[in-house]
């Protein structure tokens, strides 16, 4: 298996006091042709990993290889293999989309053409629009369209959907899986756990500057031991107990057949299931016997999120 | 796959439609220099020899004095009344007062020069409607020289202060917005060649210059008449010497702020002291002998005399060198450091 990108023991400590130390020992490897997620929350040390990756920050220690080239030596060639969209680049706003696209493509000596990166995301009837009068998501689409046009075998996009809208964010899934489809390596970062749930190959749950999980959102889902989440409310039936928070016993939920985990979420309790036919019935019972009222009941599918809340214990967007 | 572009010209155009297509920035480049000529030229016209505002005080004989300052002479007469008198001469509406009688008084201010001067005109215009004589017959020519005139002092000095300010907006204002918008960091992330990038920053600095010296001057000449005594290439050559140079200094400003807030001030703190020091408006040579020195060493002197050299007495180069080289050296010494230590993000 060919890797587009290593990274070892990555460190990145900015100056300061006390210093900030954003990125702490990260490893990384990144196969050829896969869409790779790094997950976390704002301030993980997401954006800081990515463009120490993307050449423009220099690593602390560390070791970083991409392509098979690394930023010391080979920073020519790299530049003229990988794409890149940062976070929150605003283009010239008297220029037209067009022209955008042909002042990026004239950098790499080989590529897709204007028309056919504008055509590649959508913005081909654009193509005279200046950039200021673009939305969002067109904006992003443009990030997007500048970093296919040197026709890259790497792309990087950081955030790509962060503050579009859900149609914006789809038209932007759809580009980023028929890059895929067509075999380029894409690192994407977000804090959007459906968005990495739902594009990437392999995930690295990134968090305080570490990797916390790596693999693919499938088997990270299936470390939690179980692949449902049964959350549930009591009634304030014991008006007595007047606790803001869940005053459910765990420890006996834990016992009950097919539940894995348990853990009090406010006033209400989460459980992860294997078999949500087999557990429900049975914590009906179970709080029957406790003469509890239920006030909610709700089964889903568990996802990153619940990964992430089970590693850490806080909420991906809680910041 | 399409015919590669070159990246250079594509800079460089780029930053030309920016420019361009942006009504404000032309209208500071190109409009406002030439709205200054208008009114400071307005304000400071040279009029047609000035007339000589005098009272006449109504009273026995007033008619004959009247008749003898004609406006073929220039004067400009009225009459006054007695309680007026003191009034009109002390307000300027008129320069001295003549009491008519059989002997003549002149009231007036020894204190303004336009009395004194009224005094000789008024007093030689009555003695010879009296009958005197000249002992010998005179002619007199009048020919005013271009060149002489403030709006021709006042034309070089904006195109120097346009000279400055371009520079320093459009490369030092352009960049710290460019990093601000995270573009630089944009840019340096794909294989663009930084010195291309810098090149056609400076370079469509220079078209721009060019263009607006020959607007200006176009301009001057057109409305003031104010014409160009040396040739062509020596102020294209001294301008973009003088645009190259505060360029530099505009991307020494730029090289590390992050905010354009910042640097807006910055270039600001930079440009007063020439706005003021530099003559731009007035001659630098009225400052005190103590900071001429300084004041000669500032690179928009260096660019104002010599742009008045080359346009109002057509100087050769040779006699410009040492303000080229003063351009030079401030221009280099800033790109030199400038480069050190600059931010692409």
């Amino acid at each position: 298996m060919s890797h587009a990108i290593r990274c070892r023991s990555l460190v990145k400590t900015y100056a300061g006091r006390p210093p900030v130390e954003a990125v702490r020992g990260l490893d990384l490897e990144v196969r050829t042709g896969e869409c790779f997620g790094l997950l976390g929350p704002n301030g993980a040390g997401k954006t800081t990993t990515v463009e120490i990756l993307e050449g423009i920050l220099a690593p602390t220690s560390g070791d970083v290889e991409v392509l098979g080239l690394r930023w010391e030596h080979d920073e020519r060639a790299l530049r003229q293999r990988i794409g890149v969209s940062l976070q929150e680049t605003r283009f010239t706003d008297k220029l037209t989309v067009r022209e955008t696209l042909q002042l990026f493509g004239s950098f790499y000596a080989r590529g897709r053409s204007a028309d056919e990166a504008m055509n590649d995301v959508g913005l081909s009837e654009k193509r005279s629009s200046y950039v200021v009068n673009l939305s969002g998501g067109q904006r992003q689409r443009l990030a997007v369209a500048c970093a296919l046009v040197g026709d890259p075998d790497l792309l990087f996009l950081d955030e790509p959907t962060t503050g579009l809208d859900p149609q914006s964010r789809r038209q932007l899934w759809d580009i980023i899986r028929d890059l895929r489809g067509r075999g380029r390596t894409i690192v994407l970062t977000t804090h959007y756990m459906d968005e990495a749930e739902r594009l990437c190959d392999h995930v690295a749950v990134v968090d305080q500057g570490k990797v916390i999980a790596l693999g693919s959102p499938a088997e990270l889902i299936r470390s939690l031991g179980g692949d449902h989440v049964v959350e549930f409310a009591l009634d304030g039936a014991r008006k007595n107990e007047p606790s803001a928070k869940s005053e459910v016993d765990l420890e006996p939920l834990l016992a009950l057949p097919s539940v894995r985990s348990a853990r009090a979420e406010g006033p209400a309790v989460q459980l992860t299931v294997a078999e949500p036919h087999v557990a429900i019935p049975a914590l009906m019972e179970h709080l029957e016997r406790g003469s509890r009222v239920l006030s909610q009941l709700s089964t889903r599918h568990a996802s990153l999120e619940d990964v992430f809340v089970s590693l850490t214990g806080r909420h991906l967007r809680d910041e | 796959m399409s015919e590669r572009r070159n990246p250079f010209r594509e800079l460089f155009l780029a930053r030309l439609r920016e420019f361009v297509r942006e009504p404000g920035v032309l209208f500071w480049v190109f409009g406002f220099p030439i709205l200054l000529a208008i009114g400071l030229g307005l304000a400071f016209r040279n009029k047609a020899p000035d007339e000589i505002h005098v009272g006449v005080l109504d009273a026995a004989g007033a008619d004959e004095v009247v008749r003898a300052l004609t406006p073929a002479d220039g004067f400009h007469v009225e009459r006054v009344q007695a309680s007026d008198a003191d009034q009109v001469l002390r307000l300027g509406k008129v320069s001295l007062i003549v009491v008519p009688g059989r002997e003549y008084e002149y009231r007036l201010d020894p204190t303004r020069p336009d009395s004194l001067m009224a005094e000789l005109r008024v007093n030689d215009a009555l003695q010879r409607a009296a009958g005197r004589a000249d002992p010998v017959a005179v002619h007199t020519t009048h020919e005013t020289k271009p060149g002489a005139r403030y709006i021709d002092f006042l034309i070089p000095g904006l195109l120097g202060m346009n000279i400055m300010s371009g520079g320093m907006w459009g490369i030092g204002f352009v960049l710290v917005d460019m990093r601000s918008r995270k573009l630089l960091k944009r840019l340096v992330a794909t294989p663009m060649r930084r010195t291309h990038f810098l090149g056609a920053m400076m370079a469509s600095r220079m078209v721009m210059v060019i263009v607006e010296m020959f607007l200006l001057l176009l301009f001057g000449w057109l409305v003031f008449d104010v014409s160009l005594q040396g040739p062509m290439w020596h102020l294209a050559l001294l301008s973009v010497i003088g645009a190259c140079s505060f360029a530099s200094l505009g991307l020494l400003v730029a090289s590390r702020t992050p905010k354009t807030e910042t640097v807006s001030g910055l270039m600001n703190l930079v440009m007063l002291p020439m706005f003021v020091f530099s003559g731009i408006f007035f001659s630098s040579d009225r400052f005190p002998d103590a900071i001429q020195p300084v004041v000669k060493a500032l690179p928009l002197t260096a660019l104002n005399d010599g742009l008045r050299a080359v346009i109002l007495e057509g100087a050769d180069l040779p006699s410009q060198l040492p303000r080229i080289a003063i351009l030079i050296a401030w221009g280099a010494v800033s790109f030199v450091v400038a480069l050190r230590v600059f931010r692409w993000s």
